[in-house]
């Protein structure tokens, strides 16, 4: 009995097993500093629709041993240019919402491919120059913001100027499409469950584990596992290895147009810069390590950081009366990545 | 300290690892200024001996030794390689430890820098000392003018012949002060003749300065010509403690290698089966620490093949070529068909199948289960354990096929695990071995490579893979191909052998000659090399 | 021939980086229209101001502990330092030395966990180090938004203890009487150290101010670092650099040796960050020292150093050229697309782009010298 449990420690770690039970106590403690329990579940459960799929992006590379995607913004990018090209050409509802993705995921199966090459010629030391292509390509769209032709009226500079702007609401074109398909809630408000967003995160689930069931998606597995074993079984390993950095540039894409359909923005320039941290942090979270990720990491760890990010403004503000919650989601997900990074069980290369 | 009483002394030492026994009662002496020559083939037990010796953590780790070690009359048990270098032995180690962005001064004192005091000392404490360059070029220059060869003591490493990297080793050694005893660990395998000829006369000098020598060499010629006590190492024993005069070459190697040298293995009949299956020509292959020059062979289809040779002579290389793992050149035909080198997808493609050596390097997915180990070769080059849905479109895992192939395997080979979903990572070392074969048999192939079956593991699995290999020779007819270090392991199951030596094959003998030939072959001694015999199959 | 040829092509290869940022600053200078009494002056005060921070990435790089990204841990201890000095309205000089005392051993202990840190993540110091910083930044601002101010936003309950660093200053203090303010005017403290001894050179109808104590501060620690090479101390760190089971294997206490390295290189940085922060005069509390870290490690980078490799003129000439971008790029891309915005862009990208390329070049020059060594394996055959 006493081995379970320190077994069980083992295996989740201690900065799981506290971030879990801290995220418990937030329950328990919501009623007692007037924190409607309800709403705040139906506020995570919005958060981990928005985000599951960003999250789900860091699975293939995972899986393939190029490590953690922290190169995400490439996707998030490619996402961004469908949003912007289907508000430009007006496409409006479930219509624009496809169109934005039918333009963005070619562009981030292209960015994907490149991104691999380098990749692929770095082996060993992918998550630095991972998060600094990711940032580099971030300021490379700023300058394209301001210069790309787009001149839809809500998105560019009001006075006249030429450029997109900051933010760009999706209003009137695909803002909750898919949030609100089949939806559900109280008549109150206080409880909303998104369920067209679900649908699509929980597909998004399927034919990632359904890919990991196939001969490709077992090749890719082998090549995180042991790069040697694979080749000597005839596995081209970089191929896979590209396979898997497309396909998770793609879920990327995929996921930022989930987030800003729900969000009711696209935020351009400097937004996608610091967007891996949290998807990053979260699948760790889940019990995802530097090479090993699972479906059941996706969804576990979504939905216990996004809780924390929900719980902590309304609960730790009310007991302290101040906004601790920054702080808080700074220390966790990074504390997190940090274990994660310096676990003594680590990829053999 | 009584004069005469031997600067280093063993009795009876012994050492087990996980119940195999690597020495056995070990007892010998070696007198102040005396060279000692210890010979053995890959396993006999030199370098437990030695790391025993130097108070390696790996014989504390894993239970300690049994008997005694005497060094100056006082039994030493040194806990880290530390105590053994304070006490006085240093070792000049197979792979070299130098830093290639240092020069020769710097690394011949590495750590043992000549300091100057300057005031922060008072604050940071010694290590804030300043470098004496000088005096650092001047010890360093004395040191190697007492090994009487001539290195710039300026030098980068990383710019330097190889030979000069093992002087530059052995001054590290001779630099402290209080080196009373200098292990060598094969140092001339690296040296062209002229070097190690050099060698050879400086460590007369060493040893006429009163500091006694082990000298670990596969190059037997040179034992007998340096060492004034030769110690012959088979299976963990002394076999035979001789003086130079005494003995030669020949007999140096036949008690090396044979366990008796009269009686040959019992063998099956000659095939009748003559038909070439496999064909390497003018092979070379890159493979770190086993390159492979020109290798030039043929294999009969249905055969047992036997590789062997010394450790570093490029015998692990040819299987490693063949298979497109390591960068290769020349031809290479299987069954008529040339092999594409360095793609192993088509070296598979020829219905190949290959265990690596490197079991936990190449061989297994340490992280993933048997069923995934044993079935992922066969999935990804023949489609096996496949299910194609959508008209072939979607080529599906079909877990239930793994499991049911894993299972069969699991009875068949006997391995010991809770179920086919056990990590590879947590089988020991035999059963590992067991899934790496299993891996091979589920291809089903026409060749199989096997590399190293048998090191590692226990003696009743060793028997074990063995007898599978012939069964499976016999039963289905593959042709095998073993690489292995243990001769006697070769002999009892190989149909011919060919022997590796400086990347060449330079001799292919049916596996019924007599072990002194092939010990001679392996030691590259000159009455073998020039009489470059190669047998051809019974025909 | 061939010989020289190669020669020639190996210093192209190997200062590839500073050619090209030479270049560029030779088509953007023009375009900027400034005028070379303005940027020498500009150049001269960021060389003072930045020097000294990029100069403490040196040792960690000695070490093969890689670009310390860590450093922004002691530009927190350093911000912490000139917070409560500010506070005490103690100025000039002294107040510089005041902030230093208070902030060295804050660095110690920072540099200490982040050393310690780092032994346990061997081979990816970088990727941990970075990761550390944000972490730490999140601890920094627990404390400095939190902990710092006139009451104590923490008390431990059933005792009267209040957690809390006394800080009383209404200009420092958010008004909710806990919290320091985002900017901070570091007023008395200004050109403290700048203005200390300086020299004032005509040129060219303008006059060129020179902040020789800067510089002679500069100096003393280039000559530190110079000798620092040559002591015991960085002679380990030199070996433990090049591999670091042969330094273990001779005796040397690696992951001691690496721990003092990234604690030197911490307390340098903090110390950096006041020198840095006196120059410009404001403090922005919760940003100054995350663009420290960057942009410190993107001027070294653009100097011609690489992960394994740096020395001090690679400092000085990569802070001349990032900053000769950094100052020219917003008014070359107003001249050249009519948007300032865009050079601004482009100098972030820069930024990021350098230490990408850096790493991208280091790791895959890596892989090719491992291919190469291997390749030399094989002989005469």
């Amino acid at each position: 009995m006493g081995g379970g449990i320190r077994k069980f420690i083992e295996n989740a770690g201690w900065p799981r097993i506290i971030i879990g039970l801290f995220l418990l106590s937030l329950y328990i403690a919501a009623p007692f500093v007037n924190v409607r329990v309800l709403s705040s579940l139906s506020d995570t459960l919005v958060r981990v629709g928005m985000n599951g799929v960003l999250v789900l992006a860091m699975v293939p590379m995972v899986q393939s041993g190029c490590g953690l995607n922290f190169g995400l913004p490439l996707g998030i990018i490619a996402g961004l240019l469908g949003a912007v090209t289907s508000i430009q050409f007006q496409v409006k509802g479930l219509a624009g919402f496809g169109f934005a993705m039918l333009v963005a995921l070619p562009i981030a199966a292209a960015l994907g491919f490149f991104y691999a090459q380098i990749l692929n010629r770095v082996k060993g030391e992918e998550m630095m120059i991972a998060t600094y292509v990711g940032f580099s390509s971030v300021a490379v769209m700023c300058m394209a913001w301001l210069l790309l032709p787009f001149n839809s009226p809500v998105m560019i500079w009001g006075y006249g100027g030429s450029g997109l702007r900051t933010t760009i609401s999706t209003e009137g074109y695909w803002r909750h499409v898919l949030s609100d398909f089949l939806a559900f809630g109280s008549d109150t408000g206080a409880f909303y469950f998104p369920t067209g967003m679900f649908i699509f995160f929980f597909l998004m689930l399927f034919l990632v584990w359904a890919f990991f069931r196939t001969k490709t998606g077992t090749a890719v597995t082998a090549v995180g596992s042991n790069p040697e074993f694979a080749r000597a079984s005839g596995v081209d390993v970089n191929r896979m290895r590209t396979i898997s950095v497309m396909l998770s540039t793609v879920l990327g894409a995929m996921g930022i147009l989930i987030y800003e359909q729900s969000f009711g923005f696209i935020q351009l320039y400097m937004g996608p810069l610091y967007m891996a941290f949290p998807a990053v942090a979260a699948i760790l979270l889940g019990g995802a390590s530097v090479n090993k990720a699972t479906m059941t990491n996706v969804v576990a760890g979504t939905f216990l950081f996004q809780g924390i990010l929900t719980m902590t403004p309304s609960v730790i503000n009310s007991l302290l009366q101040s906004d601790m919650s920054e702080v808080i989601r700074i220390i966790v997900s990074n504390g997190m990545i940090l274990y994660a990074l310096t676990r003594k069980t680590q990829v053999k290369r | 300290m009584a004069k005469d009483e031997p600067l280093l002394r063993m009795e009876s030492v012994g050492k087990e690892f996980f119940g195999n026994r690597v020495l056995a009662d070990v007892s010998f002496s070696l007198g102040h200024g005396e060279i000692l020559g210890l010979v053995g083939e890959n396993g006999a037990g030199k370098s437990t001996l030695m790391n025993i010796l130097f108070g390696m953590p790996v014989i504390a780790g894993t239970g300690g030794y049994e008997g005694k070690v005497f060094f100056e009359g006082k039994e030493a048990r040194f806990s880290s390689p530390f105590d053994a270098i304070d006490a006085g032995v240093g070792m000049v180690h197979q792979e070299f430890s130098l830093l290639p962005g240092f020069t020769v001064t710097e690394n011949i004192l590495l750590n043992r820098e000549s300091t100057k005091y300057n005031p922060l000392v008072e604050i940071f404490g010694g290590r804030i000392k300043t470098l004496d360059r000088q005096d650092m070029r001047r010890r360093a220059e004395s040191a190697i003018s007492e090994i009487g060869f001539s290195i710039d003591p300026m030098m980068l490493a990383s710019e330097m012949p190889v030979g000069h990297k093992q002087f530059t080793e052995i001054a590290r050694e001779i630099d402290r002060k209080n080196t009373k005893l200098l292990v060598l660990d094969e140092p001339t395998a690296v040296l062209a003749e002229s070097e190690a000829e050099i060698l050879i006369q400086s460590l007369r000098g060493i040893s006429k300065k009163g500091i006694s020598i082990i000298f670990i060499s596969h190059r037997l010629q040179e034992v007998v010509d340096l060492c004034g006590k030769i110690l012959v190492l088979r299976d963990g024993r002394i076999v035979s403690e001789t003086r130079p005069g005494e003995t030669d070459v020949f007999r140096i190697a036949s008690q090396m290698v044979g366990r008796n040298v009269e009686t040959a293995p019992s063998h099956r009949p000659p095939r009748g089966d003559t038909e070439t299956i496999l064909e390497a020509e003018r092979l070379w292959v890159d493979m770190p620490g086993e390159t492979v020059r020109e290798a030039t062979f043929s294999v009969q289809k249905g055969e047992i093949f036997g590789i062997g040779g010394l450790a570093g002579q490029g015998k692990l290389g040819i299987a490693n070529g063949i298979m497109g793992l390591f960068a290769a050149g020349g031809s290479v035909k299987v069954k008529g068909r040339n092999v594409r080198l360095n793609d192993p997808a088509h070296s598979l493609s020829h219905d190949i199948a290959f265990v690596s050596e490197d079991r936990r390097g190449v061989g297994l997915l340490l992280e993933e289960s048997i069923d995934w180990n044993m079935a992922f070769t066969a999935m990804q080059v023949q489609d096996k354990f496949v299910r194609k849905l959508l008209g072939g479109l979607l080529k599906w895992r079909d877990n239930e096929a793994m499991r049911a192939a894993a299972q069969e395997y699991i009875e068949g080979l006997d391995i010991k695990c809770t179920s086919h979903k056990q990590r590879a990572v947590e089988l020991s070392g035999g059963n590992q071995q067991k899934v790496c074969l299993a891996k091979a048999f589920v291809v089903s192939p026409d060749i199989l490579f096997v590399s190293e079956p048998t090191r590692g593991i226990d003696v009743g699995a060793k028997k074990l893979v063995l007898d599978t290999l012939r069964r499976v020779n016999e039963e289905r007819g593959t042709t095998i191909i073993i690489t292995s270090s243990e001769l006697e392991e070769l002999r009892s199951i190989c149909d011919r052998i060919a022997i590796v030596d400086n990347g060449r094959v330079i001799g292919i003998r049916p596996a019924t000659d007599p072990a002194a030939e092939f010990g001679l072959l392996m030691v590259g001694s000159d009455a073998a090399v020039s009489d470059p015999v190669i047998v051809g199959g019974e025909d | 021939m061939n010989r020289m040829q190669d020669n020639v092509r190996h210093f192209l290869i190997s200062n590839s980086v500073p050619i090209i940022f030479i270049a560029l600053s030779a088509i953007a200078i023009p375009l900027s229209g400034f005028s070379s009494s303005y940027l020498l002056q500009e150049m001269l005060t960021r060389l003072a101001r930045n020097s000294f921070l990029v100069l403490s990435l040196l040792i960690p790089i000695m070490a093969g502990m890689g670009l310390n990204f860590g450093m922004v841990l002691g530009a927190m201890a350093g911000q912490i330092g000139l917070i409560l000095v500010t506070d005490w309205a103690i100025v000039g000089i002294p107040g510089m030395v005041l902030a230093a005392i208070i902030s060295l051993p804050i660095a110690a202990v920072l540099g200490y966990i982040c050393g310690s840190v780092l032994n346990r993540a061997k081979g990816r110091e970088m990727v941990t180090s970075y990761i550390l910083g944000f972490f730490m930044n999140g601890i920094y601002q627990f404390v400095v938004l939190y902990l710092i101010g006139v009451r104590g936003m923490i008390r431990i309950p059933f005792a009267d203890i209040e957690l809390r660093i006394p800080v009383t200053n209404p200009q420092l203090v958010l008004s909710r009487g806990y919290g320091v303010r985002n900017a901070i005017n570091l007023t008395g403290l200004r050109h403290a150290l700048d203005n200390a001894l300086e020299f004032n050179i005509p040129v060219g109808g303008s006059s060129v101010n020179i902040p020789v104590s800067t510089y002679l501060l500069i100096a003393v620690f280039c000559l530190f670092i110079v000798w620092f090479r040559r002591t015991k101390l960085g002679q380990d760190m030199r070996a433990i650099g090049q591999d670091m089971a042969v330094a273990d294997s001779s005796g040397i206490a690696v992951e001691r040796t690496r721990v003092i390295a990234i604690i030197i290189s911490t307390m340098l940085a903090a110390f950096g960050q006041i020198i840095f922060l006196q120059n410009i005069g404001t403090m922005n509390t919760y940003n100054s020292h995350d663009q420290t870290g960057m942009f410190s490690i993107a001027a070294l980078l653009i100097g011609g150093a690489t992960v394994s490799k740096a020395s001090i003129a690679n400092v000085f000439v990569g802070v001349i050229l990032f900053h000769l971008m950094f100052v020219v790029s917003p008014m070359a891309g107003k001249e050249l697309i009519g948007q300032a915005q865009l050079g601004e862009y482009f100098r972030v990208y820069v930024s990021y782009g350098i230490i990408a390329v850096a790493l991208v070049l280091h790791a895959w020059k890596r892989y090719q010298e491992r291919e190469r060594s291997r390749r030399s394996l094989r002989g005469e055959a």
